[in-house]
Formats: structure tokens, C-alpha cells, sequence
């Protein structure tokens, strides 16, 4: 096949660029530029294409004897996953542009320019896995090496989006791809992972958003509606976050408390102490599933950020729709942080995280459920115990 | 003139970028570079190698119309344009501190560009930018009128010989007559023009010329800033002075002779070459505006004429594609060319050329860069001319690919894809 291998000038797209072209493929190494004023030299772990990114990705084409170009995306990036990550803050909801990028970029904008310029499939160094079923539908599984599986970053994709894309890097494990990468000479081999927003070099989020929204100073109130603290922008905060809020009192019994909700429309951060911030209950939207999509009720494990733990779970869709419920209580559940849903290794799919809540106990029909909003809990159905946190 | 042993399995369309190396430079630069010899030294084998850059320096004046001592040999035609920029505008200053601005046209090379920009932040320059008309031209009168505005205060004016993107010809005689009526110092960057358009230095008036070996047919890496005895300069790097005071480090011999040997080459063959990539444009030209595709050619394109435009250059408008796309597609098929604009970090930027002559930066996106040189044939516009219509059928689908509202997942496996 013919295969544009994205290059982003790491380690592990390097290894996995030299993978399809020991494999028998006729391979082109892109370089996405991104950045539509790219630094010059990359400034620690954090970030990525940087100038010298993009030299250290020619470099390794040059080495597998391979063509390299440098496609400019930034402007489709800019407008579809940083104004998207700001919207998404600003609207008082946690994205994940990672997710973003390969839905939006490397395997839409990358992908259908590769396919109309007459290549067949995409290549990436994420560590995850295609696995072909005995029907021959391409499945998309986890990373044989679970401490950088990378599927839920993918969970985005589609059947036809999976049939043109490859993963030579899942079937292995971190260190021997550092091997690999130094026994075929590439002098990328030992250059650190990166790390976080690629986008925000510094790893500063919160003073990012700042620059591009500006000082907001509003109320950090507890769920009984008592002012407790003030903030300098409610989009700065996530669901679960402690730190940052340097509140004056401590709570009742000295507990610790967290942002238990962002709620932008009054520019206010709602905290509460530990035990309320678990949650068993999510509802989500924008659907994607990597695959056919799920009917009625199913067992799944359910994953809601990119290193975070499995728990199972049921769930079941209705068209974009997706209602999961966990088998138990987990912490830290923002709206816009993306839920993605394992049938064993498989992923199933993912949808948007829209609310986060608590039921009471599930097998029961109680009325009351305790929801992360405090006194607007009161006013809602009790057999859907979803509540909408903040849209 | 194609060098018989030279086999490529590829179509060279990029001698605007850099050209074949002349085989008589090859072999003169090769030859010297078994010698010993600083030139600078005053023994035996530096007094040879300093026969060699006088030689070399008497082939250059003579070739390009200025005398021996005029001409200061450099790195190449980037570091002539700073020394020029540079060297002038601190120059004219200690002179005079009410020159402070630089008159430079908006059509530059990004080495003209960029000095000015750093005067203008670093050494408080006020740069007045010279507009162009429709095909890039700078008129005499627009420099005239930038003059006028206050002519004590002009430490410099620059414009470029003829233009590297679109390959127009600027008036460079009309322009240092100007300058000359108020005493004000001129460059112009001639580095695209040499071996392809008559470039006379004192014949136009000039005061500083830059010029660059590698782009006809000498080595990279070495050039000249032409410079009137008169013009004082102030240098950029300091040492043993070995160039006139004005320029230090030791001298690149080799370098030197390969610049001079296809220096004198490319202009004793000038006007039989001009000739034949005269027609060689024109061929290209024609085929690329009657493939069907809307093809236009950009700046100042009469059929037959190599004074208004260089007779190497074809630079072309592809409706409905990205340059990027267009460039890796010629490249697969074997023609190597270039969007003709600046790169970030191998990303072409929108050309400034084409913004400044009035188009706007959707269009700029579809540029393509053709350049001819010694070594083109007919065949080779024809392997392009072959290649194209494949190539801007795939790039036009890859464009529509990549708007936004076209890549909703939903839709993309259902898309056509071959």
C-alpha cells in the first residue's frame, strides 16, 4: 500500500515510519506543521512541533530512505482544536484536543488529503492495536503495553477511518521500541516522551487560558451556595481539581476540598469536600464508535481520561446519545472530558462527557440522588438520575 | 551545453533555487582545492593562492561591468545583502544621524527583508516600503515620490534586480538615476539575474550589487557585494579585514576560482542561453495555460521577451490547489520544483510577492515555481507538461478534502479516494 507516515519527529513515530517500510510499503514521512509560528527549538518534554521537531523527523526519513514533506495544518488545527479547546474552557467544560487532533486532524484532514493525493492508509506511532475479526472488520484494541496505551486517545475513530489507518508500534512495549530506535541508528532514540497540550509549551493551562480570556474574578462558592473564595475565571477550573484555590476557611472537619463544578454562565466555581465529588452516573453525546454501534444494553469497561483506570460499567447509545452507568463511584468526572467504552481490549467507541452524578444506590428507585449541584438537585426526575452539571 | 555525463533520473526544475555545477568549476574549484595557500599568507604558496582570488576577483569586475577593487567576495548573496544594508544604513548614519530611513521595495528577497526589519527594530530605521504594480514592477517614479517626502533623511535605497519568485525585471538604471539626482546610495540584490539578463554594474549607476555563485553554475557557499570605492560601509564582521577592511576571514580559494570560472561562463554564453530558456519558458508556459486547468502565469509574461522578465522563469497560478500538494505529487512523478515562496520549517508561507502585486492569499496558495537553467531541455518541460494534469486533478481533490466541512467522519469513508 501506499502509506503517508506521520512524523512528528519522536521516537516512536520514527520506529513505526521504519516499521511499514519493512513491511513492504511504499511509505512518505509527513510532518504536520501545526503552529503557524513554530519555535525554533523545542523548549523541554512539553510540546512538540517545533522547527527542530520537524528537522529531527526529516532526519529519520532521510535514514529509512524514505520521501518527507511538511504539510501545513495549522490553520485546520488552530480552528479545530485550539479555538475548540478554548470554547470548551470558556463554556466551563474539560476537552481533550488529543482526541480532537485525531478526529479533526490526523485522521480527517491528514487522512482525506493523503487519500485525494492517492495514497491508501495513514501511519501513526500510537500505541494501540488493529486487530482483524473473523468477519474482517478492522477492530481497534489496546496497547499490548498498558503503561502507554494509547487506544483511548483513539477512540474517536470510525469503521472506515480504522480501515485506512495502521499502528505498527501496539504489538510492543515502550523500552523496546527505544531499543529499536537505537539499533537502527536514529538519534531520536533517547529524546524524551512528549508530554501534555502540545500547544502550551510551558504546561501553564490555566495561564494560557488566562492570556486568551482574560481576568474573570468571580465567587468560589460550597454546594450550600456560601461565597467561600474568589477566582480569577471560572474556565481556568476543573471538576476534581484542589489545587489552585487557595480558599481562606477549611471546611467544616478540615477536609480538603475540590471544584466539584464549573458553572460559566454565573462565572462560578462550585467546591465540596471529597465525598461528594464521586460519581456512578454519566451521560454523554457525540458519539463515536469504532465499529458498529452498540444495541440495547452492554457490559463495557469505561475509561474517562487517557491514563486513567477501567471500570465496568453498562452502557447503552441512542443514536449520539450514550448513558453509562459504573459499577461504582469514581472521582474527578468533568463535562468534555471524553468517556470511551472497552469491550475487553476492544474499544467500543467514546462519547463527550456531558454530566457527571451520583446515585444513590442504583438498584434502587430511590428519589433522591446526590447530584455534585447541591440545591438545584431537588427538581429533577429520580428514574433518570442524570443531572446536567453545566451546559 | 548539457554535460554528456550528467544523467538524471529526474526532471531539475528548480535553477532558481541552485543550478548544476558548471563541470569547468567543478574541475577548476577541484583542482585548487589540492593546493596550499592562505591567501593572505606571504610565502610562496600564499602569494599563488593570492594570484588566484586576484584572477578570479579580475574575471568577476570584468563580467559584471565594475572594477577589480570593487568587488568584496562574501559567503554568498545573503550576507552581501547584510553587508550592504547593513554596512550602508550604520555607515550614512555616523555621517549623518538624520538618515534614518531605508527606501526597499516590497518585493525583496527575505534577506533584504529581514536586515531592514532588524535595522528598523534594533537601530531605530524608518523603512518606506516601495510599492509594485500588478506584475511586481517598482516605477522610478514611486521611488522618487519616497524621496521627495524628505531627502536628507534617506540613508538607502534597495531594489532587487530582478525578482526570484515571479522573475520580473526591475528598472535598476531609471531607479539609480533617481538616487543619484539626490546623492543617495543604491543597492540592488542581482543574484537571481546574473547569466540570465545583461547585469552591468557601473553602466546602470549602481552603488552596491550583490551577487552569488551557485546560482550559475559555481559553488555554494561563496559570493560578491560589488561595492563603489566611494561607498562606505561599515562592517559586520570584524578580523584581519581581508576584504577591503569591510569584510573579515580568510579567504574560501577554491570557492573563488569555481565562482569565477562560472562567472565568466555564464556570461559569455548569456545572451545564446537567454535565448534558448527564452523559448524553453514560452513552450512551458503555453503547454501549462492550455492543459485546462485554468492555468495563469503570473508577472510580466510577453512570448519571446527575456528583458522584462527572466528568460528562466515560469512561476504559475494552478486554480483549486495547495503549492505543498502540487509539489509532492511533481516530485513522485520525477519533476522537482518549488512553490517559490519562503519556507517555515519546510512549510510555504504565503508569498509575499504575490500578496504585494494584489492577490489575494487563497490564490497565492496555488503558486508554483519554474525555473530553467543550463542544463533544461524540451524534454524536460515536456515530462512536466505530461505530469501536470494528474497532478492538479489529485491536488484540486485534495484541497476540497481538506475544508473543514468536508471531513465530517460520517462521510469520509463513504468519499471517492482514487
Amino acid at each position: 500500500m501506499r502509506v503517508v507516515a506521520a512524523m512528528s519527529g519522536g521516537v516512536d513515530s520514527a520506529v513505526a515510519a521504519a516499521r511499514m517500510v519493512e513491511a513492504g510499503h511504499e511509505v512518505v514521512g509527513v510532518h504536520l506543521a501545526l503552529s503557524q509560528n513554530a519555535a525554533t527549538l523545542r523548549e523541554s518534554a512539553r510540546g512538540c512541533c517545533t522547527i527542530e521537531d520537524a528537522g529531527d523527523a526529516r532526519r529519520v526519513a532521510d535514514m529509512i530512505g524514505i520521501p518527507f514533506y511538511v504539510w501545513d495544518m495549522a490553520a485546520r488545527f488552530t480552528s479545530d482544536v485550539v479555538e475548540d479547546f478554548i470554547a470548551e474552557y470558556a463554556a466551563g467544560r474539560t476537552p481533550n484536543p488529543c482526541l480532537r487532533c485525531n478526529e479533526k486532524i490526523k485522521f480527517a484532514a491528514l487522512l482525506d488529503k493523503a487519500l485525494a493525493l492517492g495514497f491508501d492508509a495513514v501511519a501513526t506511532g500510537h500505541y494501540a492495536q488493529i486487530v482483524e475479526s473473523a468477519s474482517g472488520a478492522r477492530e481497534l484494541h489496546r496497547a499490548v503495553d498498558m503503561a502507554k496505551d494509547q487506544s483511548y486517545v483513539l477512540g474517536v475513530l470510525n469503521a472506515g477511518q480504522l480501515a485506512r489507518s495502521f499502528f505498527p508500534l501496539g504489538d510492543t512495549a515502550k523500552p523496546q521500541i527505544r531499543q529499536e530506535a537505537a539499533a537502527r541508528g536514529f538519534y531520536v532514540a533517547a529524546k524524551p516522551d512528549s508530554h501534555d497540550i502540545c500547544f502550551i509549551p510551558d504546561g501553564d493551562t490555566r495561564k494560557w487560558l488566562t492570556d486568551r480570556l482574560g481576568g474573570q474574578p468571580g465567587d468560589i462558592v460550597d454546594v450550600d451556595g456560601t461565597t467561600v473564595g474568589q477566582h480569577g475565571g471560572a474556565y481556568a477550573f476543573t471538576v476534581g481539581q484542589r489545587r489552585g484555590l487557595h480558599l481562606g476557611q477549611p471546611a467544616a472537619g478540615g477536609e480538603p476540598r475540590y471544584v466539584v463544578e464549573v458553572q460559566p454562565g454565573t462565572n462560578t466555581v462550585v467546591v465540596a469536600t471529597g465525598e461528594l465529588l464521586g460519581v456512578d452516573a454519566i451521560t454523554g453525546d457525540h458519539a463515536r464508535w469504532c465499529g458498529a454501534a452498540p444495541q440495547g444494553v452492554v457490559s463495557v469497561g469505561a475509561q474517562v481520561r487517557a491514563h486513567g483506570e477501567e471500570v465496568p460499567a453498562t452502557a447503552w447509545a441512542d443514536g449520539e446519545q450514550v448513558e453509562v452507568r459504573l459499577q461504582r463511584r469514581i472521582r474527578g468526572v468533568a463535562p468534555g472530558q471524553s468517556v470511551v467504552l472497552y469491550d475487553g481490549t476492544r474499544v467500543v467507541g467514546s462519547a463527550t462527557i456531558a454530566t457527571a452524578t451520583a446515585c444513590m444506590a442504583t438498584t434502587s428507585t430511590a428519589t433522591a440522588s446526590t447530584a455534585v449541584t447541591g440545591g438545584a438537585a431537588t427538581s429533577r426526575s429520580s428514574t433518570r438520575p442524570p443531572v446536567r452539571l453545566s451546559r | 551545453m548539457l554535460d554528456s555525463s550528467v544523467h538524471l533520473d529526474f526532471v531539475y526544475l528548480d535553477h532558481g533555487a541552485t543550478t548544476p555545477m558548471l563541470p569547468e568549476a567543478i574541475e577548476a574549484m577541484t583542482a585548487q582545492m589540492a593546493s596550499v595557500g592562505n591567501a593572505s599568507s606571504l610565502h610562496t604558496s600564499g602569494r599563488l593562492g593570492r594570484r588566484v582570488v586576484e584572477e578570479s576577483r579580475e574575471t568577476i569586475a570584468q563580467a559584471m561591468g565594475a572594477q577589480p577593487s570593487e568587488v568584496l567576495f562574501t559567503s554568498g548573496g545573503t550576507e552581501s545583502d547584510n553587508l550592504a544594508i547593513k554596512g550602508t544604513f550604520w555607515a550614512r548614519q555616523d555621517a549623518d544621524p538624520r538618515r534614518v530611513r531605508i527606501l526597499v521595495s516590497v518585493v525583496e528577497h527575505h534577506a533584504v527583508i529581514d536586515c531592514v526589519g532588524f535595522l528598523e527594530a534594533h537601530e531605530g530605521a524608518k523603512v518606506t516600503w516601495l510599492e509594485v504594480d500588478e506584475v511586481g514592477r517598482v516605477h522610478p517614479e514611486t521611488v522618487r515620490a519616497a524621496i521627495e517626502t524628505d531627502p536628507d533623511t534617506v540613508a538607502l535605497v534597495s531594489v532587487m534586480w530582478a525578482n526570484n519568485e515571479v522573475g520580473t525585471v526591475q528598472p535598476v538604471a531609471e531607479i539609480a538615476a533617481v538616487c543619484r539626482e539626490f546623492g543617495i546610495p543604491v543597492h540592488s540584490d542581482a543574484v537571481q539575474a546574473v547569466g540570465q539578463v545583461d547585469v552591468d554594474f557601473a553602466g546602470r549607476g549602481l552603488d552596491l550589487l550583490s551577487i552569488s555563485g551557485h546560482k550559475i553554475g559555481g559553488p555554494q557557499g561563496v559570493g560578491a557585494l560589488l561595492a563603489r570605492r566611494d561607498a562606505a560601509l561599515v562592517p559586520l564582521t570584524h578580523g584581519g579585514g581581508q576584504e577591503r577592511q569591510v569584510r573579515s576571514g580568510s579567504l574560501d580559494v577554491p570557492a573563488i576560482r569555481g565562482f569565477a570560472v562560472a562567472m565568466r561562463h555564464a556570461t559569455a554564453n548569456r545572451a545564446v542561453g537567454a535565448e534558448r530558456l527564452v523559448a524553453l519558458r514560452d513552450k512551458l508556459i503555453r503547454g501549462a495555460k492550455d492543459a485546462g486547468f485554468g492555468v495563469q502565469v503570473t508577472g510580466d509574461w510577453e512570448p519571446g521577451d527575456g528583458m522584462r522578465r527572466l528568460p528562466g522563469n515560469a512561476h504559475l497560478l494552478v486554480p483549486g490547489c495547495d503549492g505543498d500538494s502540487l509539489l509532492y505529487l511533481l516530485d513522485a512523478a520525477g519533476v522537482q520544483c518549488s512553490t517559490g515562496s519562503a519556507c517555515q520549517a519546510g512549510v510555504p508561507q504565503p508569498s509575499h510577492v504575490l500578496l504585494a502585486m494584489g492577490m489575494s492569499e487563497h490564490k497565492a496558495r496555488g503558486a508554483l515555481r519554474l525555473t530553467l537553467g543550463h542544463t533544461s531541455t524540451a524534454a524536460d518541460v515536456d515530462v512536466f507538461l505530461a505530469a501536470l494534469p494528474s497532478a492538479v486533478e489529485r491536488a484540486q481533490r485534495a484541497q476540497v478534502a481538506m475544508r473543514p466541512e468536508q471531513t465530517d467522519p460520517k462521510q469520509m469513508s463513504q468519499k471517492q479516494t482514487r
